[in-house]
């Protein structure tokens, strides 16, 4: 298997095919969109804060499976971490795309996006939907491009 | 069918004999006719033309004028100064659109483009109409992709100033009637302006018959170097345009209180110009000319009649655009289920290049109901097999994707 198939493993085409939190939040406290202007990719990301917690986190948009399955991997793990906690795996995460993170720091389940760094083109796309977490939880523009 | 070069007289394909290069519409690959050629001018008549009162500087001068000569041919322009270098066709259309836009269009005015135009043909024209308190329209497409003149001809009045439209559409192959279009625009006094950038690499053009005000191209696209295009007008249009930029070569005479401008085509080259890039376009030139631009063509629609019938053929494959017969090597589609962008990653396993995005289309994108396609274009050093490698890649991303 060449490295190209190993970044395309059945998780990722799971989460691609049946994108977990794929939907609109009603009672989100911050809606934010996040653009990869190259591509044209969009994704809106949902987030319901309960204080300094991430209640709830959902998306929906249309993008790559790289960018489906990371969305679809991020909603899930973010649930329930608070504001740092979410800030330290944005930053471990993008730290693994752009191949410079140890990555034991990570979640294993996150690993899988450990490829995308041998393909300068698609990092973006796997970083699209932390880039958008990371503009949410910072006071949030309502819209980011990566 | 085979390719109607050979492939050795492409440095960078015959060092990689598995690559299956199916992006021309983006860029075209070199001959090495054409990196010989500029080297030659480097190593043999280098120095600033048009300054020089030696022997060398008026080599250089030569060069460079020999080579307008043999763009303007390729082109048909009679009137070889009608022939403007610049950057390329986005820096051709920008000129347009500030130098003559600005002098000629007015608040309530009004300027066409195509809902098929690359973005250089479409943000420039936007931006003036704003600058200006101009009104922007974009012409409705045919179900194919091309602009749909009968509702252009009822679009147009008095107030259109500018109807810019594509050649040749670079997502879908579709070739536009230019000439019905400029007849158009010439019939209530507004000026044509055609991207050229995919129709000047893959058919014959003749700038004096097409009878469109402005045709711009990229040598890029056609076998020549990054950076260097044209802007062919017709010489009433360029002479009344104001100069885009000023600066040396492009003065008479240069006062205290006031400047005055030198003659077309010096008037719009203002700097030293990059000689090497129209000496490299020339070669291009020469080059398909010694080919023939109708085998060119006919070349192309041969390969994107396999392609087209043997793409469409796999289930869940989308072709956009226009029929096999009536469309340049370009062909776009979408897979189900699969993103256009995931298709070039496994598409670039093997080696196999194509496009995948909007293809700086964003207005035909919306048109065309989805974000995103993947492009495969051909051109000349491409052949059947190319088209077998890029099916099976297909097929296999497919297989890689099935639902479970």
């Amino acid at each position: 298997m060449t490295d190209t198939s190993a970044l395309y493993q059945e998780v990722i085409l799971d989460h691609n095919r049946r994108p977990r939190n794929y939907c609109a939040m009603a009672d989100a406290t911050i809606e934010e969109r996040g653009v990869n202007p190259l591509c044209g990719d969009e994704l809106t990301l949902y987030l319901r804060m309960d204080g300094d917690r991430i209640a709830d986190a959902s998306f929906q948009g249309s993008g790559c499976a790289i960018s489906r399955a990371s969305a679809s991997m991020m909603t899930s793990i973010v649930k329930g971490k608070t504001r740092a906690e979410a800030d330290a795996l944005i930053e471990q995460f993008r730290g693994m795309a752009t191949g410079q993170t140890v990555l034991d720091d990570l979640p294993p389940t996150l690993r899988v996006f450990a490829g995308v760094a041998r393909l300068p083109q698609r990092v973006k796309c796997a970083v699209l939907p932390w880039h958008a977490l990371h503009s949410a939880l910072t006071g949030g523009t309502g819209s980011t491009a990566v | 069918m085979s390719a109607i070069v050979p492939r050795s007289d492409f440095s960078l394909l015959s060092a990689n004999p598995a690559l299956v290069y199916l992006d021309s519409a983006a860029t075209a690959q070199k001959p090495r006719a054409v990196l010989d050629a500029m080297n030659d001018f480097y190593e043999t008549d280098y120095a600033n033309p048009h300054r020089g009162a030696y022997a060398l500087s008026a080599r250089a001068t030569e060069r460079y004028a020999r080579a307008r000569e043999a763009v303007a041919r390729f082109f048909g322009v009679r009137d070889e100064a009608c022939v403007i270098f610049t950057r390329g066709t986005t820096d051709s259309l920008n000129v347009v659109a500030a130098a003559w836009g600005r002098a000629n269009i007015g608040a309530g005015d009004e300027v066409i483009v195509t809902g098929a135009e690359h973005h250089a043909n479409f943000v420039p024209w936007q931006q003036i109409a704003i600058e200006r308190g101009a009104i922007f329209t974009i012409c409705p497409l045919t179900a194919d992709g091309r602009a749909d003149v009968e509702v252009l001809a009822a679009l147009v009045s008095e107030k259109t100033k500018v109807i810019a439209f594509n050649h040749v559409s670079n997502v879908l192959g579709a070739i536009n009637p230019v000439a019905e279009i400029a007849a158009i625009a010439r019939s209530v006094g507004a000026l044509s302006v055609c991207d050229g950038a995919q129709g000047a690499p893959h058919m014959a053009v003749s700038f004096d018959a097409l009878d469109v005000d402005i045709y711009a191209a990229s040598a890029h696209k056609m076998l020549g170097p990054m950076g260097t295009g044209v802007l062919i007008g017709r010489r009433e249009i360029l002479d009344a345009m104001p100069p885009y930029q000023t600066g040396g070569d492009m003065i008479a005479f240069v006062g205290d209180e006031q400047t005055t401008w030198n003659v077309l085509p010096h008037r719009l080259e203002a700097g030293t110009p990059n000689v090497a890039g129209a000496v490299g376009l020339a070669a291009a030139c020469d080059y398909l000319t010694a080919i023939g631009m109708d085998a060119v063509a006919a070349h192309e629609r041969a390969l994107v009649k396999v392609a087209h019938e043997r793409v469409s053929a796999i289930e869940g494959v989308r072709v956009h655009g226009p029929s096999a017969a009536e469309r340049s090597g370009v062909l776009s589609f979408t897979v189900a289920d699969i993103h256009p962008h995931d298709l070039a990653t496994l598409l670039d396993e093997r080696s196999i290049c194509i496009r995948a995005g909007h293809h700086c289309a964003q207005p035909l994108m919306r048109r065309l109901g989805v974000t995103a396609t993947a492009r495969a274009s051909f051109y000349v050093y491409n052949d059947e097999n190319d088209v077998e490698q890029l099916v099976e890649a297909l097929k296999s991303a497919k297989r890689l994707f099935a639902v479970a």
